[in-house]
């Protein structure tokens, strides 16, 4: 096996050295019938090509040379090749959670500036290393706010992702938390009336997602006082990280839950990403995940370590404010990385160009459609009504290599025939045109 | 061998000292103006974002910084040369499985049609995705000898949470939840925390002289309330239980479920299999076992394989082979426990993971295994006679000493692994598990070659005698870091948590 160090003789030099006969001396505590006796059932060893080829042939299933609308927490945007270059050094790659700091401080470091970028785009005090994803992220913001404010009520806007709804159900069905959702308004914004008669005095915390899952900014600052009148938190969940360069950061909010794959991150099938948690600095206590604290060593050198260690697990146990261990550190250096790449001015330059991206794609598609929540704000996504169904307009657009928007029909059936579509800086004018060609033959072919 | 001539940096022979640059942080090398990106030309309409998002939209995008592109990438290299990593040397820390990450998974994880693939495409043009997902479950199941699995949590602790909560959706289908879950002093602090989560009480068990499950005092302790026992086998302490079947069998006697922690199957993959030894419900830990890289800390994948029983409560969606031969994902499960996860799980880990998995095949996963365990053993056999072993129970994967002689010259484990740094190692892990006080837990992993290994034989040697002989050598380590001994104490006292702007 060519991943291990060691002739036979070596092997044999080394049992013998150790007092053991054969290899399987050393399995002996293993009570002789559950010891596997033959070969496992899985594919026979392979050489580095034909690994190669499998994937290649794997990778040739999937869509490849399609243009594509679809988001829905999911964004194509361009990655700087440093990012990969980067990342891939073994330093990073194959390091462990910094808990030795002398011998992590590139890790720790990187991490510091994260938090640090985090918080100046999210307008938050402080933020952790990283969460799993923007799903499990916002089901702790949650707990979080269960915990800050001893009540038990989440109030959740029907316009969050609605995978990001079904996690936080399965994480509040166990806990003693009960989970109830509003729905929008003809804006596709939360109901701010229903939002206000929703809330009682045992919620804990309002949770929204902005742009929300129709690609409509949410009015933060009035959901946040509806909120904190109540004696709420405010949670703002953002699925789409680029937005922050031109959206206004939501201030009012207690914890932000971000999820980063938009800053430099593949969408791999849905993973892995990059959530991250900020919050108020109040709240330092009650954050789950790593944080990385700026300190002095023992001859007053700067440098950096994991700290405050007693909210999590390792230390407190079933105590812990969480039971994450492993996060996502190395996407959350790709995000570093990207965010360094395009800097002050790079992020609002990039999120005004995929807001003119979709602000195009919103008025030529709409031609042969309606285009929904239309006076709302909006940043890269937008709604389009139709005639057709769905799935009769995406096999046409599949047929001219387009996959068009998603069917909001399972989450959102009193949309009716609904699809949601992403535009963002990769999108070309011309497979815009295209898309709305197949869209107008489409429309004749059923108005004919 | 060690001559005293250098006793400042004692005499490592992996190492010797090395320039290292200076970089601040990214913010303070920044100026305005300067860029590291260039977008192309709109080719639609410009647009006014004022005019468009109104209130919404965003004055001031916050201080990040600006840099030019080699500028960044010196920053980042230059930070990463401060990290130590396993493509450096041999990266012993017990528990984390620290073993080599092959390059061609990176390679293939970044193919486009796997990198670029997104979750909602449709299934007609996602079965390469769905292919991988599928043969990977496949082996992963005839690995551990399950029934089933899910591949969507995205770490260890993640997998936990899911696999409790199948448990729980079980008990509950049989009426009653349970209130507890019995975990053994040995146990990581996920496996509390998570029983925590999903709502139950932790039933901590003390383990028996020799580090494993007191099988007479767990008979008396398993009733009608105990939902699970959180189970790492091998412990910890590196042991096997070889008690399994018996533990499984007490349980089972009284409704209760056998939960396996499979952070070590490292130590059994092709000798022996969970499924066939009781264990109900398990989780692996890709990141660990199956060789994706750890990047600092994550992401992981922490995929959960169970029995046939509780395959109804699996997360949705599970992937499944029509009638036509395409893979698709079936969300109609009425009594799935939910989603765990946005989308499907760390996708691009099951990619390195499969890759991994296919390069060894059924011999090269028996030779991996084989080979941890042996080089955990000969680590016990060249450092028995030097550091206290308190558990003298056969190793599998790793080895656990405790600081107990060094203890006497007011030298403890974390000392030790400071000192370890200065020979050109990583350190062991320390101060785990608890039931061992000062405990030094060792995982060498199968990657190390004989020579790596007796070069980190000879490096704790000679801490050990310098532990008798200079213990403030070893209390004032490392000696050849950038940085040395960091205030902890005043990070958390008084928490920097971010750069702030220095008022101009
Ligand atoms: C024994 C054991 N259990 C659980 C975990 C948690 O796994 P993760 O860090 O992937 O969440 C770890 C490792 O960190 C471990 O060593």
């Amino acid at each position: 096996m060519r991943y291990l160090p060691k002739s036979p003789a070596e092997r044999t030099e080394m049992l013998r050295e150790i007092g053991a006969s054969s290899i399987d001396d050393l399995f002996s505590t293993i009570p002789e019938e559950y010891r596997l006796k033959r070969d496992l059932n899985i594919p026979r060893q392979m050489g580095e090509s034909e690994i190669i080829d499998h994937f290649k042939n794997a990778a040739a299933h999937n869509a490849v040379g399609y243009a594509s609308f679809i988001g829905a927490g999911v964004y194509r945007h361009y990655r700087p090749v440093i990012i990969d270059s980067l990342v891939q050094r073994g330093e990073f790659l194959t390091s462990y959670t910094p808990y030795q700091a002398e011998i992590t401080q590139g890790t720790l470091q990187a991490i510091f500036e994260f938090q640090t970028m985090i918080c100046e785009l999210t307008g938050m005090d402080i933020a952790n290393a990283s969460m799993y994803d923007g799903s499990t992220g916002a089901a702790e913001a949650a707990m979080m706010a269960v915990r800050i404010t001893g009540r038990d009520g989440i109030v959740v806007a029907r316009t969050v992702h609605p995978e990001y709804r079904e996690v936080m159900e399965t994480y509040a069905q166990h806990q003693e938390h009960s989970a109830n959702e509003v729905g929008y308004g003809a804006d596709g914004r939360i109901d701010l009336a229903t939002l206000e008669q929703a809330l009682t005095d045992k919620s804990a915390a309002v949770l929204v997602q902005s742009p929300n899952f129709f690609g409509v900014v949410e009015d933060i600052p009035a959901i946040a006082e509806i909120a904190h009148k109540k004696g709420a938190l405010l949670i703002v969940s953002i699925a789409e990280a680029i937005s922050l360069g031109i959206v206004r950061p939501p201030a009012e909010a207690d914890i932000v839950s971000l999820e980063a794959q938009s800053f430099g991150v593949a969408p791999s099938y849905g993973g892995p990403f990059c959530g991250v948690l900020a919050a108020k600095e109040k709240y330092l206590r009650q954050m789950p995940g790593r944080l990385v604290g700026e300190t002095k060593d023992k001859d007053g050198r700067r440098g950096f370590v994991l700290t405050l260690s007693t909210r999590e697990q390792h230390i407190r146990r079933e105590k812990a404010t969480s039971n994450i261990c492993t996060n996502q550190a190395l996407v959350a250096l790709m995000a570093t990385i990207y965010m360094t790449v395009y800097g002050k001015q790079g992020i609002k330059d990039l999120a005004v160009q995929n807001l003119a991206k979709a602000q195009y794609a919103a008025k030529t598609l709409s031609e042969n459609g309606k285009l929904l929540f239309a006076n709302a704000p909006r940043f890269h996504e937008f709604v389009l009504q139709t005639s057709e169904t769905a799935e009769q307009l995406n096999a046409r657009l599949l047929e001219n290599k387009i996959i068009g928007g998603l069917s909001l029909k399972k989450w959102y059936p009193e949309l009716g025939n609904a699809t949601l579509w992403c535009a963002t800086e990769l999108t070309t004018k011309e497979q815009i045109d295209q898309a709305a060609a197949v869209l107008t033959e489409a429309s004749v072919a059923t108005t004919a | 061998m060690a001559t005293t001539e250098q006793p400042f940096v004692g005499t490592p022979r992996k190492v010797t000292a090395h320039l290292t640059q200076n970089e601040k942080l990214s913010f303070e090398i920044s100026s305005p103006g300067k860029k590291a990106y260039k977008l192309p030309p709109l080719d639609v309409p410009e647009v006014d974002p004022a005019q468009l998002l109104g209130k919404a939209a965003r004055e001031d995008t916050g201080t990040l910084p600006e840099l030019s592109e080699i500028e960044i990438i010196r920053h980042f290299t230059r930070l990463s040369t401060w990290n130590y990593a396993i493509d450096l040397g041999m990266y012993p820390l017990g528990s984390c499985t620290m073993k080599y990450n092959p390059r061609v998974n990176e390679f293939v994880s970044r193919l486009e049609g796997i990198a670029e693939a997104h979750p909602y495409q449709p299934e007609s043009l996602s079965q390469g995705s769905l292919q991988i997902v599928k043969l990977l479950q496949d082996c992963l199941i005839e690995i551990t000898g399950m029934d089933t699995i899910t591949l969507q949590p995205a770490a260890g602790a993640h997998g936990e949470f899911t696999g409790i909560l199948l448990a729980r959706a079980w008990h509950k289908s049989k009426g009653n939840a349970r209130r507890n879950i019995l975990i053994p002093d040995s146990a990581h602090g996920t496996n509390p925390a998570t029983a925590a989560v999903c709502g139950y009480q932790v039933v901590n068990i003390k383990s028996n002289s020799q580090g494993g499950i007191d099988v007479a005092a767990l008979e008396q302790i398993v009733n009608e309330d105990t939902a699970a026992l959180m189970l790492t086998n091998p412990s910890t302490i590196g042991v096997f239980e070889n008690q399994i079947h018996k533990i499984a069998d007490i349980l089972h006697a009284k409704g209760a479920l056998l939960y396996m922690d499979g952070a070590n199957m490292n130590a059994l993959c092709g000798k022996t299999r969970p499924g066939d030894f009781g264990v109900d419900v398990m989780h692996l830990n890709l990141h660990k076992t199956f060789s994706t890289p750890h990047g600092g800390g994550g992401p992981g994948s922490g995929p959960v394989a169970c029995k046939k029983i509780l395959e109804p409560f699996l997360p949705i969606p599970v992937v499944e082979e029509g009638s036509d031969g395409q893979l698709r994902w079936n969300y109609d499960r009425p009594e799935s426990v939910g989603r765990v996860r946005a989308f499907y799980g760390n996708f691009g880990m099951f990619v390195r993971a499969l890759a991994y998995t296919l390069a060894n095949g059924p011999d090269g996963l028996r030779q991996t295994t084989e080979d941890a365990v042996l080089n955990a053993n000969y680590i016990r056999k060249k450092l028995e006679d030097v550091y206290d072993l308190p558990y003298t129970t056969p190793s599998m994967h790793e080895v656990v000493f405790s600081d107990r002689r060094q203890v006497k010259n007011g030298i403890k484990t974390g000392d030790l692994a400071k000192r370890l740094i200065d020979y050109g190692f990583h350190p062991y892990t320390t101060s785990f598990p608890l039931i061992v006080p000062g405990a030094l837990m060792i995982e060498p992993t199968e990657s190390e070659s004989r020579e790596e290994l007796d070069l980190f034989v000879d490096a704790m040697r000679q801490i050990a005698r310098e532990a008798d002989e200079n213990p403030e050598l070893i209390l004032s380590a490392p000696h050849s870091t950038r940085v040395s001994r960091l205030d902890e104490t005043t990070a958390a006292r008084k928490p920097v948590l971010r750069w702030k702007p220095q008022p101009e």
